[in-house]
């Protein structure tokens, strides 16, 4: 087989037929722009969805479940007796975690933890004036908080050093604030579930970018919260975790769980939902993706069956004078290779346009999210998985016509 | 002398759509510098033989011995090569590759077989394009050609690689007069000058000029004619 002659003729056969290889080859490209644009944007929108519900919620959470259900005392007594008991209250459990600072200090010494903070998370209003708002409250040391959550950079307004020196001092999600219509400086009521009312000053907003967060939470020092609640020093409700690679925390929460007989929730099932619409959203961009490039293939395959019975005659020709069965081959697969490579890094950099004409494009997702323009990845590894993609479905494409055309018989086409 | 192709009770049948024999125990040589005719009515089998000789078509019985190699029971690949170094072809119909120029299709299977790097392949395609008066049309595309230059395009193409022997399946057949005799020049040119040429032709002036007529009918060979050229 000789490629530079095969080459060659290929050249002269697509030049010779200039519209029909560019229509050949848009196919090609569309197939890629779109799956190019396609995938960049899901992925960016998996990837906004996993950051933002990662970043605001820990890696695993241990709290104390209080609504366990017992057996009333004539249930253990007579197990099979036919007991009838009305009213039955649930036993006066604390949320408390039992020695929670010596085992938050326990777990952060663990391979693999990035940081722990044990805090004390409450319900809570917060009134200002005639508004009345439902949130939550947690207690919590700052840095440690601050370590595993990147609060600084969290933060719209105010400090948080204001919060350290400030023991009635108050952090709240931004959209919270506004709702309650105040700034720093303001003076907020809180409520808590006990019925304890303190007067609280806010010293500064964050905001996660996430609606459930910023709407609801705020921050005291862990001391207040406390005291808000009555309880001693050492009550603690909740520990955060967050590890060095989240995916360590499943089977370290169930370790967790084991050894100091606690409930642990792990991200993965407190975000459940978010996981599973990801899981939805890529099939869906894979499936959409093939189909695309599959029909640019057809494509293909039609123009380049159509050129093999065009050339069928230069075919018998080209074999009478010594061309085998690779050289014919190798002809007109070249020709489909081309159009694919062509025609996909035309795609490539479509898409690219495409990508980033969508990255400008303003996107208002309202309080719920905090975008302004669509989330588009731009990772080199789509525009590789494209191109080769659009080549291999050329390259198939194009296989079975040139294997037609090596086969043609030339005594018959000769005959005339 | 060694016969430069040797058929040896070559069979033939065709089965669609019933079975025919149309070739019949047909046994022959060919000297090396002779010009041969095949001659006969249609359909008596004068192209099937070519196109057995040709190689092209391998579903035969008997054996086919060319240039000192036997070719029956090759496989395709080196068939290919063979038709490639050893025979030029010239057809009736489909002369060349309209896409190329003239000069592109003469060098083609040249540059397959490889032997001369592209730069003397394309001296000698220039050579042979002179040598049968079509230089001036080197550069043209070769659909631009008439029937009668094409024809003699092909000619020069069935020269390029300098082939044992040059077979032509009525390389006249679809040409007017004086275009015909212009071919028969050329062939009887090269034959003057030892080239090996076996035709199939029903132009019975054609025929009549060869060194050689061999005459078929319903797959037989009938007679043999030698011409006594002056």
């Amino acid at each position: 087989m000789n490629i530079s002659i095969a080459t060659q003729i290929a050249r002269t056969h697509l030049l010779a037929k200039k519209r029909q290889t560019l229509i050949a080859m848009l196919g090609v490209t569309f197939g890629i722009a779109m799956f190019i644009t396609m995938i960049s944007f899901m992925q960016g929108v998996n990837q906004f969805l996993e950051d933002s519900a990662l970043d605001a919620s820990p890696h695993i959470r241990m709290y104390n479940e209080v609504n366990t259900q017992r057996p009333s005392l004539i249930d253990e007594l007579r197990p099979n007796g036919f007991n009838v008991v009305y009213h039955q209250k649930p036993k006066n459990e604390q949320a408390r975690l039992k020695n929670g600072f010596i085992i938050a200090d326990r777990i952060e010494k663990a391979p693999g933890v990035l940081g722990v903070s044990p805090q004390v998370a409450t319900q809570a209003f917060f009134n200002n004036g005639p508004i009345q708002l439902s949130g939550t409250i947690s207690g919590v040391n700052v840095d440690r908080e601050n370590r595993l959550y990147k609060l600084t950079n969290r933060l719209k307004t105010g400090s948080l050093n204001a919060l350290k020196t400030n023991p009635d001092g108050l952090i709240m999600g931004t959209i919270l604030a506004r709702k309650l219509n105040v700034r720093v400086g303001d003076k907020v009521t809180v409520t808590t579930p006990i019925g304890t009312t303190r007067v609280l000053r806010v010293v500064g907003t964050f905001g996660f970018g996430v609606g459930t967060v910023d709407n609801t939470k705020s921050y005291a020092n862990l001391p207040t919260v406390q005291e808000m609640l009555q309880r001693d020093p050492s009550y603690v409700t909740d520990i955060h975790i967050k590890m060095l690679d989240p995916l360590q925390a499943i089977p370290f929460g169930t370790r967790l769980r084991t050894t100091y007989d606690y409930y642990t929730e792990d991200w993965a099932t407190a975000n459940t939902a978010i996981l599973a619409g990801e899981k939805i959203r890529n099939m869906l961009t894979y499936v959409v993706s093939i189909t695309l490039l599959v029909v640019a293939g057809f494509g293909i395959y039609n123009i380049m069956n159509m050129t093999v019975i065009n050339k069928i005659k230069d075919i018998a020709i080209l074999k009478a004078t010594g061309f085998d069965q690779r050289d014919i081959v190798a002809i007109f697969l070249i020709q489909a290779i081309f159009i694919g490579f062509s025609g996909g890094l035309l795609g490539l950099g479509i898409g690219f346009g495409l990508s980033y004409l969508l990255s400008i494009t303003p996107f208002d997702a309202g309080d719920f999210l905090s975008i302004k323009t669509f989330p588009v990845i731009f990772a080199p590894k789509y525009y590789g998985l494209g191109l080769l993609f659009g080549v291999i479905t050329t390259i198939l494409a194009g296989y079975f016509p040139s294997r037609k055309a090596a086969q043609v018989d030339p005594v018959s086409i000769l005959r005339g | 002398m060694n016969p430069v192709l040797s058929a040896q009770h070559l069979n033939k049948y065709f089965y669609d759509p019933d079975k025919f024999h149309v070739l019949r125990d047909v046994t022959f040589d060919v000297q090396p510098g002779e010009f041969l005719s095949i001659v006969g009515k249609s359909g008596c089998g004068k192209s099937t033989l070519l196109y057995l000789l040709s190689t092209m078509d391998t579903d035969y019985e008997g054996q086919i011995t060319m240039a000192g190699t036997k070719l029956t029971g090759r496989s395709q690949d080196f068939l290919s090569h063979f038709r490639n170094e050893h025979l030029g072809f010239v057809f009736q119909f489909h002369f060349l590759l309209p896409e190329f120029s003239t000069l592109q299709n003469v060098m083609l299977p040249g540059l397959k077989l490889g032997k001369y790097p592209a730069k003397e392949v394309e001296e000698r395609a220039m050579e042979k394009l002179r040598l049968i008066g079509m230089a001036d049309f080197a550069r043209k595309p070769a659909s631009k050609l008439s029937g009668g230059q094409q024809q003699r395009v092909a000619i020069a193409r069935a020269l390029i690689n300098d082939p044992t022997i040059i077979m032509g399946d009525e390389p006249t057949g679809n040409l007017d007069r004086a275009n015909s005799e212009n071919v028969f020049a050329i062939f009887r040119d090269l034959a003057s000058k030892g080239q090996t040429i076996i035709t199939v032709t029903h132009d019975s002036d054609f025929a009549a000029g060869t060194d050689r007529i061999i005459e078929m009918s319903d797959g037989q060979i009938i007679a043999y004619h030698e011409n006594k050229i002056q």
